[in-house]
């Protein structure tokens, strides 16, 4: 079991390429421990900007600052950077076209028992209707290294979710190709396909897994930029699956699902069925409490899918 | 600095404002008006920009956090060469870049504003900059008077005092009248100016539409070493036409063909008596 959150890795690459890079600054909304970033802190300490308890505030100075050729990395609980400072980021970053990377920390439903306040599962709907914006979500550290690395690399707009615990690898090791915007398919298969995003990728794939051993081959791909979505990998797997799963920490409404759904249903209509979390304030509990509650598991989702599949396969 | 030829351009710009908004038939016409003053002063006698070289990286920096004074900020541009004079005739017209709201698309241009209690932070972030980076530019935000009633504002407020800003200069366009009416009846500001001296700002009072005045405030640099510094611009809203002078309705109105003709007029008289006065 991994035991490093990727709140960690955000802050050992940043602080790796700080040192080089002199442009690279970090904002804080009173949030450097929570989003594990006191090693940066204390080594960066020219580049490191704490704004206090103002979301909206925090974004603005992050804006001004990319506009005269910073680099800013904002981290602050996803929850209230996604929704308090929602029109600056649509005016101040998306807009004006700055260079501000957003950090949502505690992502999901990380923060449990906190409940619906602190809960951001309404993120994905409202920074992919932003023009311009790029939204990604790692699924492991590997992914959390890689995805910090493409953004430094890259111009824009951008909101990236990270959850609060440590989460079960996907990957190995770095060793693998990462490009924003391309899905990466975690494995094969032509009978269904589970496209997940987060967390929710080592779920899919553990289901992949189970189903295999019942003679069931699902595709799993992982969809970590929900924007620019790759419609090429979802219409693919739509013409040769047939079907498709969605697989989420975020509302059923306008996330990774509703974004699959758009697509498919425009190009190539097969079934699509979104899971994730309800219309409703999500129950209290872990993680895994709370994902098991609303059949986000590799056991439920490996009994859904056989039930359903394995008649098609008997006839 | 030749005060009396900034006296002259303002009142050129409020003629290319009553233009273009007669032009266009749409504009906010008495917000534009209050705030000529503050941004001539700034473009032509404050401020190191230079159409030819719009992204030097040492410039100053202007944010109009009062996005729907657009129309001063055009005339502007376009009188300094930054745009060509000619393409304000499309002032909010389809597909145009000069919408009712600044445009980054525009050289000159620095942010995309409309949205109010945006600018402060943004402004915030560019100074931060500067001092990280230990240059000598300074930044500039206008806001609106209603604007004040803005959270974020005070959020902003808060940083550029803890981060001792004094490359920051925030200018309110105290016209007192907002769309629904006067500033104090809809939402009350009073008294504005000590609630900037407690936020820690250095605040500074004086006629806004006072070219003489604005240029003294604005060439400190620092105007207080330490503090950011707060001018709270005394103005007229429509100031420069007798009949758009203080009427609320202008908030948002175009004048007819009557009323553009005597505004011109008006205009032509002032240009005229400047000229007298200074030969």
């Amino acid at each position: 079991m991994n035991k490093i959150p990727n709140r960690e890795i955000v802050n050992d690459v940043l602080v790796r390429h700080a040192k080089i890079n002199k442009d690279i600054v970090v904002l804080a909304s009173d949030s450097r421990g929570s989003a594990k970033l006191d090693p940066f802190a204390k080594t960066h300490e020219k580049q490191f900007i704490e704004t206090g308890i103002a979301e909206q505030n925090i974004v603005g100075v992050a804006a001004g600052l990319a506009s005269c050729g910073k680099i800013p990395f904002v981290a602050s609980p996803a929850c209230f950077l996604s929704m308090r400072s929602v029109e600056q980021v649509k005016v101040d970053m998306a807009y004006s076209n700055t260079n501000v990377k957003l950090v949502g920390i505690s992502g999901g439903i990380s923060y449990g028992a906190l409940g619906m306040s602190h809960h951001s599962v309404q993120d994905l709907a409202v920074m992919r209707a932003i023009p311009n914006m790029t939204v990604v979500l790692p699924a492991d550290r590997f992914e959390t290294e890689k995805v910090v690395e493409a953004l430094l690399e890259t111009y824009g707009p951008t909101y990236m979710r990270i959850g609060r615990n440590p989460v079960e690898d996907v990957y190995e090791s770095l060793d693998y190709e990462f490009t924003l915007g391309k899905a990466n398919e975690m494995h094969q298969g032509s009978d269904v396909t589970i496209i997940a995003a987060g967390e929710t990728v080592r779920v899919a794939l553990d289901a992949a897994l189970m189903l295999e051993e019942d003679g069931i081959q699902a595709r799993v791909l992982n969809m970590h930029t929900i924007k620019p979505l790759d419609t090429e990998a979802i219409i693919k797997a739509a013409k040769e699956t047939g079907y498709i799963l969605t697989l989420e920490e975020h509302s059923i409404y306008g996330g990774l699902g509703g974004a699959v759904a758009e697509v498919v249903a425009e190009n190539c209509p097969v079934k699509v069925k979104i899971m994730g979390i309800p219309d409703e304030p999500a129950i209290a509990g872990t993680t895994p409490e709370v994902f098991e509650h609303y059949g986000i598991s590799a056991e439920a989702i490996h009994q859904m899918l056989r039930n359903e599949l394995k008649g098609n396969k008997e006839a | 600095m030749d005060i009396r030829s900034l006296e002259k351009q303002a009142v050129q710009i409020r003629k290319d404002i009553i233009e273009m908004i007669y032009g266009a038939k749409t504009g906010h016409t008495g917000g534009a008006l209050s705030s000529t003053d503050i941004m001539t002063t700034l473009f032509y006698g404050i401020m190191n920009v230079d159409p030819k070289n719009p992204k030097n990286p040492d410039r100053d920096r202007f944010i109009l956090s009062k996005g729907h004074s657009v129309e001063p900020y055009w005339c502007l541009l376009a009188e300094l060469g930054f745009i060509e004079k000619e393409e304000l005739k499309t002032f909010s017209q389809f597909g145009t870049r000069l919408i009712g709201h600044p445009n980054n698309k525009v050289s000159g241009v620095e942010m995309n504003t409309g949205s109010l209690g945006h600018g402060l932070s943004v402004a915030s972030g560019m100074a931060l900059a500067a001092k990280m980076d230990e240059k000598n530019y300074r930044v500039f935000t206008l806001m609106g008077d209603g604007e004040q009633a803005e959270g974020s504002v005070w959020e902003g407020a808060m940083f550029a005092a803890h981060y001792k800003l004094d490359n920051l200069v925030a200018i309110i366009d105290r016209n007192r009248l907002q769309i629904s009416g006067c500033t104090e009846d809809v939402m009350g500001l009073d008294p504005l100016d000590k609630k900037w001296e407690s936020f820690g700002w250095n605040v500074i009072e004086i006629n806004g539409n006072s070219i003489p005045e604005l240029y003294e405030i604005l060439e400190k640099k620092p105007a207080c070493e330490g503090k950011p510094t707060l001018v709270l611009a005394n103005t007229t809203k429509g100031k420069g036409v007798s009949f758009i002078e203080n009427q609320a309705a202008w908030h948002h109105k175009v004048p007819t063909d009557a009323e553009y003709q005597q505004a011109m007029q008006e205009l032509d008289e002032q240009l005229k008596a400047l000229e007298v006065s200074y030969e």
